[in-house]
């Protein structure tokens, strides 16, 4: 279990926040820029002293400065994975591998090195300069380096900002497994809520150094606090696999995970994830299937009814968590409560995939 | 006459009067001096002297300076402290010291008679019109040009890379010998260069606190000008040699300093 608590100037404002993470499980620290999401990660790394501030590994307390105590960031032993991923230039792959690997013969610090190279399938890089890598290649070696010396928790600071959106969506995949399978408390940052809700077992929203929201990602979509929240949700995401095309220029059809089934006019194949925003989706009374042009209807279950502002948002189970935004005059015609069942359409134009 | 016509011409012209003006005593040191009597002077056991002594007292003085300069350029590039401004100020002052002014000072501060002369004396070490003399002299005018470079390379190392090192269980001293000083190397060599260059040169404040003696503080600069009046070709052949020597260290500095840019820029 890994907690950060820090008080500390930022900017304009001041950073307020406290997270905790226990282990085996990822907080997604999502916001916009300058909101003090990275400042959090380097207080729990010890890179950045809060004005005041805690942070406790387990047992451990590598921070608290109202005891005045404060361990060296070399002793926290924090997988760091930085947002330009900060690979050491001036020495080959395995080295930057092998750089948290102390008291150990070069020979068996090569061998380590290349094993993890090998897990991100990279081994063949080992003598290459860090400058000669693509954006993909060198987030493996940033993610391979952090994990080389076992570390105790795993701190992401933006770890797929830097790719373009092809190599984005292999990388996003290949680290949610590494989370998966590192058993330790993983504290990532984005300002990409998508990211935050793929990657994140659960997300907290932080907004001008203050946690606004934490909750699972279909909890702070299906009812957000604020409209702060319910703009940064942006997209609902559903995944599913999709079919093959028949005929090129055919619509995808995606069977979703959990039942249903839903298309799209962009191009997809396998496992995908399919994002619509809350805003596109249209509630009609259960069973209907209109006569309009909205190609996807879903039968679903109101889970929650929150109001943002002149919008509602209301959580659906269809069975995967889905939120649709409609005016409050919607929500009197078609009674809707929590328990109450529905159809919900949208566009497939309005369907985004994303491969998987 | 179209206007701006005249300009572009003006500028050639100032940068060939430049170009000449600058090179010519260079040019004429090789063309007064051929290459049999180069070698003849060369046989001069004083000529040989004052270039063994100049290549031993640089290079003490080079090593004194990276040994004590490089963690200082650290320091200065690294951290941020009240009067940082001034500190750099004054490690920067003898850039601009006139070389003889230099010389008065250290006589005044390490001399016989010296604020802290005495001290030095009863620790038993010699300085004025020693050897040692002339390495403190040359450490002291060459010394800013290599803290300048260092502190410019260090300060264009990406901070996430020390932060990076840290967070992988390497101390301070560690991040600064495994990754500090290797990623700042090509800008600390290049510093390196001009700073040796600065003391292969040097002249005033050797002279007045040193002295010139042959084969104890008489370095290559010292011996050109004992030679003037008496033999003009052993002048002229050391003056090649330095020629020489100064442009090698100036082509080091501009090639390993390009390289550092190329690096930082990436």
């Amino acid at each position: 279990m890994l907690r950060v608590e820090a008080r500390t100037a930022l900017g304009a404002f001041e950073l307020d926040a406290a997270v905790e993470v226990p282990a085996g499980s990822c907080l997604a620290l999502a916001g916009p820029s300058g909101a003090g999401k990275s400042t959090l990660l380097r207080v729990a790394a010890g890179l950045l002293a809060p004005r005041h501030g805690r942070v406790t590994c387990g047992d451990d307390v590598w921070l608290d400065t109202a005891a005045g105590r404060q361990v060296a960031p070399e002793l926290r032993a924090c997988g760091y994975v930085f947002q330009d991923y900060a690979l050491f230039g001036h020495m080959a792959v395995w080295q930057n591998v092998a750089y948290g690997l102390r008291g150990v013969a070069r020979a068996e610090r090569r061998r380590r090195a290349g094993e993890l190279l090998e897990r991100f399938g990279i081994e063949r890089l080992a003598d290459e300069r860090p400058r000669t890598l693509s954006g993909g290649e060198r987030q493996r070696v940033a993610l391979a380096r952090a994990l080389a010396a076992q570390p105790r928790v795993l701190l992401l600071d933006e770890p797929l900002s830097a790719l373009d959106a092809r190599t984005r969506a292999s990388a996003s995949r290949e680290l949610a497994g590494v989370l998966r399978d590192t058993g330790v408390p993983a504290l990532l940052v984005t300002h990409d809520f998508t990211e935050a809700a793929v990657l994140g077992d659960r997300v907290a929203v932080i907004d001008a150094g203050r946690i606004v929201q934490e909750g699972t990602a279909g909890e702070l979509a299906a009812a957000p606090h604020s409209a702060f929240v319910a703009d940064f949700t942006g997209a609902v995401v559903l995944t599913g696999v999709a079919r093959p095309q028949r005929r090129p220029g055919d619509v995808t059809i995606v069977d979703l995970d959990g039942g249903g089934a839903a298309t799209s006019t962009d191009r997809g194949s396998g496992p995908v994830a399919l994002s619509v925003h809350p805003w596109e989706i249209a509630l009609e009374p259960a069973g209907a299937r209109g006569e309009g042009s909205a190609q996807n209807h879903l039968d679903a279950e109101v889970v929650t009814v929150t109001h943002v502002g002149n919008r509602v948002r209301v959580g659906l189970a269809a069975p995967q968590p889905l939120v649709a935004e409609i005016t409050g005059a919607a929500v009197g015609g078609l009674h809707l409560a929590p328990g109450v069942r529905v159809t919900a359409t949208w566009k497939a134009t309005a369907t985004r995939l994303v491969s998987l | 006459m179209t206007r701006g016509r005249w300009f572009a011409p003006a500028l050639v012209v100032a940068l060939a009067g430049a170009l000449t003006f600058l090179t010519l005593p260079v040019v004429a040191i090789f063309v007064r001096s051929s290459p049999g009597n180069l070698l003849g002077a060369l046989d001069d056991p004083g000529v040989l002297d004052a270039l063994w002594l100049s290549l031993r007292t640089t290079l003490v003085a080079v090593a004194i300076i990276v040994v004590v300069g490089t963690p200082a350029a650290y320091l200065l590039a690294t951290r941020t402290f009240r009067g940082h401004a001034v500190v750099v100020t004054l490690v920067e002052l003898p850039l601009v010291l006139p070389p003889a002014v230099a010389g008065v000072g250290l006589l005044a501060a390490l001399g016989p008679g010296g604020i802290v002369g005495g001290a030095i004396e009863d620790a038993g070490v010699r300085l004025v019109f020693e050897t040692a003399g002339v390495v403190v002299a040359l450490t002291f005018v060459a010394a800013p040009f290599f803290i300048r470079g260092a502190q410019a390379a260090f300060g264009a190392v990406d901070r996430s890379w020390l932060e990076a090192s840290r967070t992988l269980g390497a101390g301070e001293a560690r991040t600064f010998l495994r990754v500090a000083i290797p990623a700042a190397a090509p800008g600390m060599l290049a510093g390196l260069a001009l700073a040796w260059g600065r003391a292969v040169g040097e002249f005033g404040a050797t002279l007045i606190f040193a002295g010139s003696f042959r084969g104890r503080t008489q370095t290559a600069p010292l011996a050109i000008y004992e030679r003037l009046g008496t033999d003009f070709d052993a002048a002229l052949a050391l003056s090649a040699v330095l020629v020489a020597v100064s442009g090698a260290l100036l082509l080091t500095a501009k090639l390993l300093g390009g390289r550092g840019i190329a690096r930082a820029a990436r």
